[in-house]
Formats: structure tokens, C-alpha cells, sequence
């Protein structure tokens, strides 16, 4: 197989005498879609926060495309193509749904220092914006702010601000949660087209079941901080650790013993 | 189509507030032609430099979310380097530019050390830390007195173009002698002018956006790939380099220069009080704030005065209303103000205009 994009090496990270995400090697492809599950408290959140920047290791290494970005800072890490949309939405409240998706886009454009020109004769990224806003369809609330919008409809601007930047690799944590079910398909849909380009590397955080089994290529089982089933779907969503782990009652030390293989 | 270039497409949004804006700016570019006596033009030139002080200071508090309590500091950077240049150097052009062409470098730098080594803290630290350097600055400021002249200032003579003495023309049909003074309000005005549309050409750019992206979210900034402490550290400057103008805008108007006027921390919160009822965010809030505080203060008491007069007759009124009481009731207009638009003036009229 081709040199992985995205890869960990032991990632752990220490919070006092606990360890929320212990010792995690993994690797990602380009053109595979990998989704990542566990239950609450599993680490999940957590072990994507490790590899986009937003918390620091305590041991461990993150490479990305074969480079070490273990110190980088959350910036620099997203200007070398880490995308991440959050569990929680996160966006820029009193700018508008246009605005926000812009300054994505001059983030990808990387012309943040130009301090005299003006920003609404940059014609070429409110088109661009006015895409991604498409694709996600909010064209018809672009002038809403944020900080307006129902929750379903800023779950997908989130999901917009992460397209717009168009990096390599997609960190989507639980892009569904809390969505009416008429919006759930636009986001999947759009995952879908996605992976269908074929060389993007996608990271998905996913609960529901059958979201995970229409879109994954790959599942990653993390439980208590640990990865302990990695495989295709089939196999994995049918291997006992999964159904206990799922459950719930099978203490930790249990399942590594038996399923990290 | 003249206006939407000038200020960068950032239109008033607001019908009221854009005649609001004209008059000023109209009744401030003839202050001098209309009104005789030096109260007005006093005042006038004193909201011009206002207006780019507290435009300067928006920059951080309203586009980028920082609160620094050291804006006053530049201010008096720009002042005393101006003045004390054309003190010791003697009243030249030369002086004056050479003062401030040495102020805006120190500054610059002075901001930009702040901001690297203290941008990274959370909010409340930076403005903490903003209060110690401009605390330690004034200090400082009045106790090198062989230099500054200490806690009494210097006074200082301007180019001889800029005095009262000189008289350039008459305009008889106004009646109006346009000497050095009236010339130095208009360099004031006009640099008051250039630097407010260079503002709002600032706020406008990818790089200003950047900076409200910042002021919303610097979590979600920085996951897109913005160096959020580069970000803020260049606007430090910026708005430093902007206030440090200010100071030199007021050395060459009031020709004296001391700590009382440009460094203490009574002008500091003059300029939160003007950004807060003008409107934060907006660089129109500067404008009105600026100038509506600034004829509070200088009329209010005036108008005061005649109230108590008015009111003589009454028990316990009179000395509500008697001049020395102003700031009491300045206070009540700011927290009726606060209370009322907390939005500021400018936003509570685009509020207005969107209903």
C-alpha cells in the first residue's frame, strides 16, 4: 500500500494519572474512508484533537505525509492540509453564513496578510464560498448570521467551513448529531462525493451504526483511550469486542487482552 | 460611488447615521469659517484627534477583541516625541518630523514587544499586563523631568507656518483671517480624515476580516490555518503606530505636551467611554462617540449653568443642575447610554434602519 497521509505512533496523552487516549498506532490512506468508534468517553474526540493540533501530546508522534507534525502548531498544521469539523459547533457567530465560509477560502487562498486590498472586490472567493454554500445548501441563507441559524443548519456550516478549506485530510467529528433526518443525507451525501474523488484521506467520528456501515472503508475501534479492533467493517462490526464494547460491561483490560491483534 | 470607495464599501447602513456622520465631518471641515472665538475651533480640532484615537483604539477592542488599557501610552508616545523634538531641536519642520518619525519606530516597537510576549495570555492578563507597562511608562515620563519636564510638560513652539502670528490670507466676505491656527486645524482635520478612511480600508481587507474572525472565534481561526498571535500583533501595531499620529496631531495643536494630556489613565477611560456609546465595531462609533463626548464635555456645563439659573427659584434643583455637578450627569447620560444601546449609538441605529 502507498505511504500513508495521516499516521500516529504511540499517541498518548496524559490528563494527571489518566490517560485519555494510551499509546494509539494508526495509520491513514488517501482514498479510504475511515471511521472511528467507540463509546462515550472512548477517547474519540480526543485522539483527533492529538492529531489536528488542538491538544498536545504527552508521548507519541503525528506524521503527516511523512512529515512529523507532532509540534506544529494548530495553524501551521492546517495551512499543510488538516481539515477538522467539530463535534461542537464552532463558528464565527456575528459574521455572516457567507462570511464564515469566506474567510475559509482565504485561508486556502493564504492571502491573509494583504492589508489595503479590499475584501468585497476579491471576487473569485465569494464565488468560490457561494459553491461550498451550495454544496451544503445554505445559498439561500448566506446573509443569515451564524449565531441565527437552527442547529441542523449550522451543523452544516461547519461542515462548509471544513470543505472550503479543501485540505487532504477530512476530520468529520459526528457531522450528523442533532441534524432533523431530511438533513442528515445532504451531509452524508456530500461525504460520499468525497470519497468518490477518490484521493482525499477521511476521518470520520460517527455513532450511528448505519451511517458508519454505507460510508466506511475501515473502522477503528477506541475503548477507554485504547484502539482495540481495526478492519474492515464486516469483520469488525461482527467481532465480539465491537458488540461489547457497544454494550458497554466488558472492562477494559478484558478487551485488550482479547482483541488487539 | 465616491463615498463607497472612500470608505471602502463600508457603508453607514444606516440612514440616519450617514447624515449624522455628514454633519459632523461638513461642520468640522468649516469650524474655522463659521465660528469665531477659539472654543469652537478648540474643540473641533480636539474631536479630530479624538476621532482617530478612539478609531485606533476600535481596531483592537471592537475588530480584534483585544482589551489594552496602554492606547494612552502611544498617544503620549506621539505627543511627547513630537513636542520634546521641537523643544530641543528647535521649532522646524525638520524637528517635527524627525520627532515623529523616531515616536512611530518607538511605538511600533514598543507594541509589537508587547504583543509577542504577551498576546498569547488570556485576555484578562494582556490587559493587565497593558496597565503595569502604561502605569510604569507614565511614571517614567514624569520622573525623567530633565527630559520630559516632568510632571509639568513643555511647552513648545510649532513651525512658524502653523502660528497664530502668521496670516496667509483674508477671506473678507466671511470675515475670516486665515492665519497659522486656522492652517493647523486643517492639517489636523485632514489627517484626521486621511487616517479615519485609512481605517476603514484596514477593517475591510482579508487582513481585517482575519482580525473579526479572531474577535468571534481564535479557536476556530487558528483550525483554518490563521496565526492567530501574528494576526493580533500586527494590529497592535497598527493601532499603536494610528495613536502615536494622534499624540503628534495633538502636540501640534495645543503646542504643550505633559503627562495630564496625553498619558494619564482619565484619557484612557474617556476612550472606552467614546468607543462604548459610539459603538463598538464599527469605526462610525468612533466618530459619533468622539463627538458627542467631546461637546458633552465642554457643554455640558455650560448648559448646566443656564439650567441652575433658570431653575433658581426651585429647592435641591439648582444644585443638581449647578455646573460643578457635570460629571454626575455625564455619568448618567454614559450608563442611560450603556443601558439603552448597548449596542452603541451606531448600532442602535442600524437596528433601526433594518426594522
Amino acid at each position: 500500500m502507498s505511504r500513508p497521509v495521516l499516521q500516529t505512533q504511540g499517541l498518548t496523552i496524559r490528563f494527571g494519572g489518566h490517560a485519555a487516549v494510551n499509546d494509539v498506532s494508526c495509520a491513514f490512506h488517501a482514498g479510504s474512508l475511515t471511521a472511528i468508534v467507540g463509546p462515550n468517553g472512548a477517547g474519540k474526540t480526543t485522539y483527533f484533537n492529538l492529531m489536528s493540533g488542538q491538544l498536545p501530546a504527552t508521548s507519541g508522534s503525528v506524521r503527516l505525509d511523512g512529515e512529523e507534525v507532532t509540534g506544529l502548531s494548530v495553524a501551521e498544521r492546517a495551512r499543510r492540509g488538516i481539515g477538522r469539523a467539530f463535534q461542537i459547533t464552532n463558528l464565527f457567530p456575528n459574521l455572516s453564513v457567507a462570511e464564515n465560509v469566506r474567510l475559509a477560502v482565504q485561508a486556502k487562498a493564504r492571502s491573509a496578510a494583504s492589508l489595503w486590498s479590499r475584501w468585497d472586490h476579491h471576487t473569485e472567493w465569494i464565488d468560490r464560498a457561494d459553491l461550498f454554500l451550495e454544496e451544503v445548501n445554505l445559498q439561500d441563507k448566506r446573509d443569515t448570521a451564524a449565531a441565527a441559524l437552527p442547529h441542523g443548519d449550522k451543523r452544516k456550516l461547519e461542515v462548509a467551513l471544513m470543505m472550503a478549506l479543501e485540505p487532504h485530510v477530512y476530520m468529520f467529528d459526528e457531522p450528523t448529531a442533532g441534524m432533523s433526518v431530511d438533513e442528515v443525507p445532504i451531509v452524508l451525501d456530500l461525504i460520499k462525493r468525497l470519497k468518490a474523488a477518490g484521493d482525499k484521506t477521511i476521518l470520520l467520528v460517527e455513532h450511528k451504526m448505519d451511517v458508519v456501515r454505507s460510508l466506511a472503508d475501515r473502522i477503528v475501534v477506541l475503548h477507554n483511550g485504547q484502539l482495540v479492533a481495526d478492519g474492515d467493517p464486516e469483520t469488525v462490526i461482527a467481532s465480539p469486542i465491537v458488540q461489547e464494547a457497544y454494550l458497554g460491561a466488558t472492562p477494559a483490560a478484558d478487551v485488550k487482552g482479547e482483541a488487539t491483534s | 460611488m465616491i463615498v463607497q470607495s472612500a470608505v471602502s464599501g463600508d457603508m453607514p447602513k444606516s440612514r440616519i447615521l450617514g447624515y449624522l456622520i455628514t454633519a459632523i465631518l461638513l461642520t468640522l471641515a468649516f469650524t474655522p469659517l463659521i465660528f469665531s472665538g477659539s472654543q469652537p475651533i478648540n474643540t473641533a480640532a480636539k474631536i479630530c484627534i479624538f476621532i482617530v484615537l478612539v478609531a485606533s483604539y476600535d481596531l483592537l477592542i471592537g475588530y480584534t477583541g483585544i482589551v489594552s488599557f496602554a492606547h494612552t501610552m502611544f498617544f503620549g508616545i506621539g505627543g511627547y516625541g513630537v513636542g520634546l523634538a521641537l523643544y530641543g531641536w528647535g521649532p522646524t519642520w525638520i524637528s517635527a518630523g524627525l520627532g515623529l518619525a523616531i515616536a512611530l519606530i518607538v511605538g511600533t516597537v514598543l507594541a509589537f514587544v508587547i504583543g509577542l510576549l504577551s498576546l498569547r495570555v488570556r485576555a484578562i492578563f494582556y490587559a493587565m499586563i497593558t496597565l503595569a507597562v502604561a502605569s510604569a511608562f507614565a511614571i517614567l515620563a514624569g520622573q525623567l523631568s530633565e527630559y520630559t519636564g516632568g510632571e509639568d510638560g513643555r511647552s513648545f513652539r510649532v513651525p512658524p507656518l502653523l502660528r497664530p502670528g502668521t496670516v496667509l490670507f483674508d477671506i473678507p466676505a466671511l470675515g475670516v483671517s486665515v492665519n497659522g491656527r486656522v492652517l493647523s486645524y486643517y492639517v489636523v482635520y485632514v489627517s484626521a480624515l486621511l487616517l479615519l478612511l485609512a481605517a476603514f480600508r484596514i477593517v475591510n481587507s482579508p487582513f481585517g476580516r482575519v482580525l473579526q474572525a479572531i474577535r468571534e472565534n481564535d479557536f476556530r481561526a487558528e483550525s483554518l490555518g490563521y496565526n492567530v498571535v501574528y494576526h493580533r500583533t500586527v494590529a497592535n501595531c497598527l493601532a499603536a503606530g494610528m495613536a502615536v499620529l494622534a499624540g503628534a496631531m495633538s502636540a501640534i495643536w495645543v503646542r504643550y505636551t505633559g503627562p495630564d494630556t496625553t498619558l494619564s489613565f482619565a484619557i484612557m477611560l474617556d476612550i472606552l467611554l467614546m468607543v462604548v456609546i459610539g459603538g463598538m465595531g464599527t469605526l462610525y462609533g468612533a466618530v459619533v462617540g468622539a463627538t458627542l463626548f467631546i461637546l458633552a464635555q465642554n457643554y455640558l456645563q455650560k448648559l448646566m449653568s443656564i439650567a441652575s439659573e433658570a431653575t433658581a427659584g426651585l429647592p435641591l434643583i439648582p444644585h443638581l443642575l449647578h455646573p460643578d455637578r457635570w460629571l454626575l450627569w455625564l455619568g448618567v447620560l454614559f450608563i442611560l447610554s450603556v443601558y439603552f444601546f448597548p449596542s452603541g449609538i451606531v448600532g442602535k441605529l442600524r437596528e433601526m434602519q433594518r426594522r
